[in-house]
């Protein structure tokens, strides 16, 4: 197997705070991988440091070419899509439009065209709701809005946020269902950040677990779901 | 994302990890600064005196401006406006009432506060650029209403209404000039301790809990409508007060030197000297009041254009103003105590 | 009642100017979320340079696209080369960046054309329009002008994936920069854009004030009035608005008593407060709801 993405010794600050301690992982192409953690281990920080929006400093190659300095906009350019926390709904425009900002960087209308149907497909929500404002969509729609404007990027690899965050028990079930689907159907390699341990362990194959920074636990999801020390100490189910 | 975490991400933290007793000057400094006040006059020719003078009275407008904006979080550009009506009430109540000059500036304090109280009232509705735009209407209308025909026998219309200087007390051996500068020290010392304290005090926490977060404030109880407005009027009582100043040390008050320019140039010199910075207030006069003239020496008919040129690179050097400087400077000195 | 109708229309021709000027306005508001209190002078400046071409023997329509392109370079040169160094400093050093451009630009125009009032042509003439002496031709061409413009930026916005984009980035800079938008260029975009249509406003102005370099002073705060008025939010809010404070200003002059030509000016934005006293967000700007 191909390694799609692969983050040496990476480091990142906020200011002259330090918040990740030399992070090394990788991802496989066509991979769902979880990473865990409590609140401030650094997950969001990790994200954030792959797609250059806050100071690091380490290497991070992706399909072997290194990310170096670019810019975030260049980053994704590459394929790599970023669904943040809070979901960074363009609120004040339409669903439609939230999807066509998704695929602002692509060139070939045809195909954007034709994927919008497609995501319409994923989500049939969002084509009862595609004339409307975003902004008033339900924290769950927003979330699958979230989802499809990533996709419409065709990305190679999708960043998630805490997608489940703030959402219904039944929501986060349908939406997770929705990832695996995207992931084996789409070839989509996934990067997910949950704190809803139990969840994310289910719905991926690989998982990392990182506190205060640093990576404490690696390995198949299902071995760490299954040792319940892991559990109870850093997972806390 | 949080707003302080953003703040930390764009790489302020030298600036924004201030505690609040940092708004004002170290024990030593102020000390030294006091001094060089008291003593530098006694040295000087009168001119000199005269621009000493002036710089205290618009230190004195531009810390009001601060107070207002670096306190409350509201934005003036009409502050040209309450200086006019104090100097306009010293002038007259001086010139056509006899009243000693001293006691003009507690009633010009007293009524700008109203005005600025009142005036608070509709302005609670806007914010930001809206906020802006109704501060400019009255900076361009006080000019205008100070010529109306029905005052006129007040204020002497357009020509304006010249003003005595006084002389010094009690047999003083002072000059004109010399006396009302320690006048006017003793009056700004007075009012920049009461800020100091004002902002010190439940009130100044109030304030700045509405510049960071008025829905947040209200939600913990403060009466955001009262303190906005209390804002205002403080803030106008002092440019009053500083207004009233300036009649007596230009001897003259006419409508069209309270134009919407003095406004702007109030503005700038809060930028200049660090918003929210109370001693950064009396750096922003010294920018306003000598740098015009800088750049009039250097070119007279492209003065306009030096002085931008001035003001950017200002801006790019120190986008916080005279408070960065300050901090960086206080950093330094702690390293250097460290090692 | 024909006094009336007759003040709403020449109301209806000075507000052309107003509309022009407010739509550069929110155009710069839009991409930058500051009002840019040195546009008038970028305007006056891009007039300047017009003139000049004329002057040079180059006719009205060329002078005026090659100005239309200096502008639209100029402004993007501006953002980069003096703004876009203070992106991450306080709003109000922003604010304090726009007077000093202003005092740069008004000081060198001074310099260059000097302070004497020069005509300026127009393109439509100047006979009554339709028989009406209170719009002359040149009036009705430039609200024609002002709605074409209108009209374009609509669809620009609406219709185009790089208005799209700029909305994007204006409304959402960070989630912009996540579907690979360059915002830095899209803010660029806006100044280049806001001093184009400046310099179409300053064009269109100067037949009626006269070309010299302090010809924009009274006009931008107009601008800025019918904006805000409108909502900084809305190019069409921005054209009804600068339509409504011509009405406004010629009415108040009519009907007030004792209001001379130099209260005109604070009645009108007192009016204009009292609006917003009423509608925060403008007539048709969105009101924006913030989260805690």
């Amino acid at each position: 197997m191909t390694m799609l993405l692969n983050v040496k010794d990476l480091r990142a600050y906020y200011g002259q705070v330090q918040a990740l301690h030399g992070l090394s992982f990788s991802l496989n192409e066509g991979s769902l991988t979880t990473l865990l953690g409590a609140n401030g281990a650094g997950k969001t920080t990790t994200l954030r440091a792959i797609c250059n929006m806050v100071r690091s400093t380490g290497a991070i190659e992706f399909d072997g070419k290194p990310l170096g300095t670019r810019s975030t906009e260049n980053i994704v350019r590459f394929g790599i899509a970023h669904v943040p926390q809070g979901r960074g709904t363009f609120t004040n425009m339409t669903v439609e439009e939230n999807l066509q900002l998704g695929a602002i960087t692509r060139k070939d209308n045809g195909g954007i065209v034709s994927d919008i149907e497609r995501m319409y497909a994923h989500f049939p929500v969002l084509k009862q709701r595609h004339t409307q404002q975003a902004g008033t969509l339900s924290g769950g729609e927003q979330q699958m809005l979230a989802v499809a404007r990533a996709l419409m990027l065709r990305p190679r690899l999708m960043l998630l946020d805490e997608p489940s965050f703030g959402l219904a028990p039944l929501v986060v079930r349908d939406l997770f269902k929705i990832l695996g689907k995207i992931n084996r159907e789409d070839k989509v390699t996934i990067l997910v950040v949950e704190q809803n341990a139990q969840l994310a362990l289910e719905l991926a194959d690989q998982a990392y677990v990182i506190e205060t920074g640093r990576i404490v636990m690696s390995g198949n999801a299902k071995d760490i779901a299954n040792n319940e020390e892991i559990r109870k100490s850093y997972l806390g189910y | 994302m949080s707003a302080a975490e953003e703040v930390v991400a764009e790489g302020h933290q030298a600036v924004e990890a201030v505690p609040k007793r940092a708004m004002t000057l170290g024990t030593t400094t102020s000390l030294v600064v006091l001094a060089a006040l008291l003593i530098v006059p006694l040295f000087a020719k009168n001119f000199i005196i005269f621009q000493l003078t002036m710089l205290l009275i618009y230190g004195l407008a531009v810390l009001a401006l601060n107070i207002l904006t670096g306190g409350s979080g509201q934005f003036s550009l009409g502050q040209s406006a309450f200086y006019a009506v104090g100097a306009y009430i010293t002038a007259v109540l001086m010139e056509q009432f006899n009243i000693n000059y001293a006691l003009t500036l507690p009633v010009a304090g007293v009524i700008c506060f109203g005005f600025g109280f009142l005036f608070g009232q509709p302005a609670l509705r806007l914010s930001g650029v809206y906020l802006a735009l109704a501060t400019f209407a009255l900076a361009t209308a006080m000019p205008q209403l100070l010529k109306l025909n029905f005052l006129e026998h007040w204020t002497g219309g357009v020509q304006g209404l010249v003003v005595t200087k006084p002389d010094a007390p009690f047999g003083l051996p002072m000059g004109q000039d010399m006396w009302l500068y320690y006048f006017t020290l003793v009056v700004v010392l007075a009012i920049y301790i009461f800020s100091v304290n004002l902002l010190r005090s439940r009130s100044g926490r109030a304030f700045m809990a509405i510049r960071d977060n008025e829905i947040a404030a209200s939600s913990m109880g403060v009466n955001v409508a009262l303190y906005k407005t209390l804002a205002f009027g403080v803030s106008a009582g002092i440019t009053g007060v500083a207004g009233g100043l300036s009649a007596i040390a230009v001897q003259f008050v006419a409508p069209d030197s309270y134009n919407i320019t003095l406004a702007i140039s109030l503005f700038l010199g809060m930028v200049v000297g660090g918003v929210g910075w109370l001693p950064g207030s009396f750096v922003g006069a010294a920018f306003i009041i000598f740098v015009p003239n800088i750049a009039e020496g250097i070119s007279k008919g492209l003065s306009g254009a030096v002085f931008g040129v001035l003001l950017f690179l200002v801006i790019y050097l120190v986008p916080h103003g005279a408070r960065q400087v300050a901090i960086v400077s206080q950093q330094l000195i702690g390293k250097f105590k460290k090692n | 009642m024909e006094l009336f109708t007759n003040q709403v229309l020449a109301g209806i021709a000075t507000g052309a100017i107003y509309a022009c000027m407010a739509l550069a306005v929110v155009m710069i508001y839009q991409a930058i979320d500051h009002l840019n209190f040195a546009q008038g002078e970028m305007a006056m400046f891009s007039t300047f340079i017009s003139w000049q071409l004329m002057q040079w023997g180059v006719p009205y329509w060329g002078a005026f696209v090659i100005t239309l392109a200096l502008s639209f370079v100029g402004g993007i040169a501006i953002e980069r080369i003096l703004f876009k160094p203070l992106a991450k400093a306080p709003i109000l050093t922003n604010v304090a960046g726009f007077i000093a451009l202003f005092a740069i630009i008004n000081s060198s125009a001074g310099l260059i054309w000097d302070f004497t009032i020069k005509q300026y042509p127009t393109p439509f003439g100047s006979s009554p329009f339709l028989g009406s002496q209170l719009i002359s031709t040149h009036q009705a061409g430039m609200i024609g002008v002002t709605l074409l413009l209108l009209i374009g930026l609509f669809f620009f916005f609406q219709y185009t994936r790089i208005g799209l984009a700029m909305r994007a980035a204006a409304s959402l800079p960070e989630s912009a920069r996540l579907v690979g938008i360059n915002t830095s260029w899209m803010i660029a975009l806006g100044w280049g854009m806001a001093a184009a249509i400046g310099s179409i406003a300053g064009m269109l102005i100067a037949p009626v004030v006269f070309l010299e370099p302090n010809m924009m002073g009274g006009v931008l705060i107009y601008g800025f009035a019918a904006a805000v008025l409108g909502g900084l939010s809305s190019p069409f809010g921005a054209v009804v608005g600068g339509f409504l404070v011509g009405i406004f200003e010629n009415l108040a002059g009519t009907y007030i008593p004792g209001v001379g030509n130099e209260l005109k000016l604070p009645i009108a934005l007192a009016l204009i407060i009292s609006v917003l006293v009423v509608k925060p967000a403008g007539l048709f700007g969105r009101h924006i709801v913030k989260r805690v």
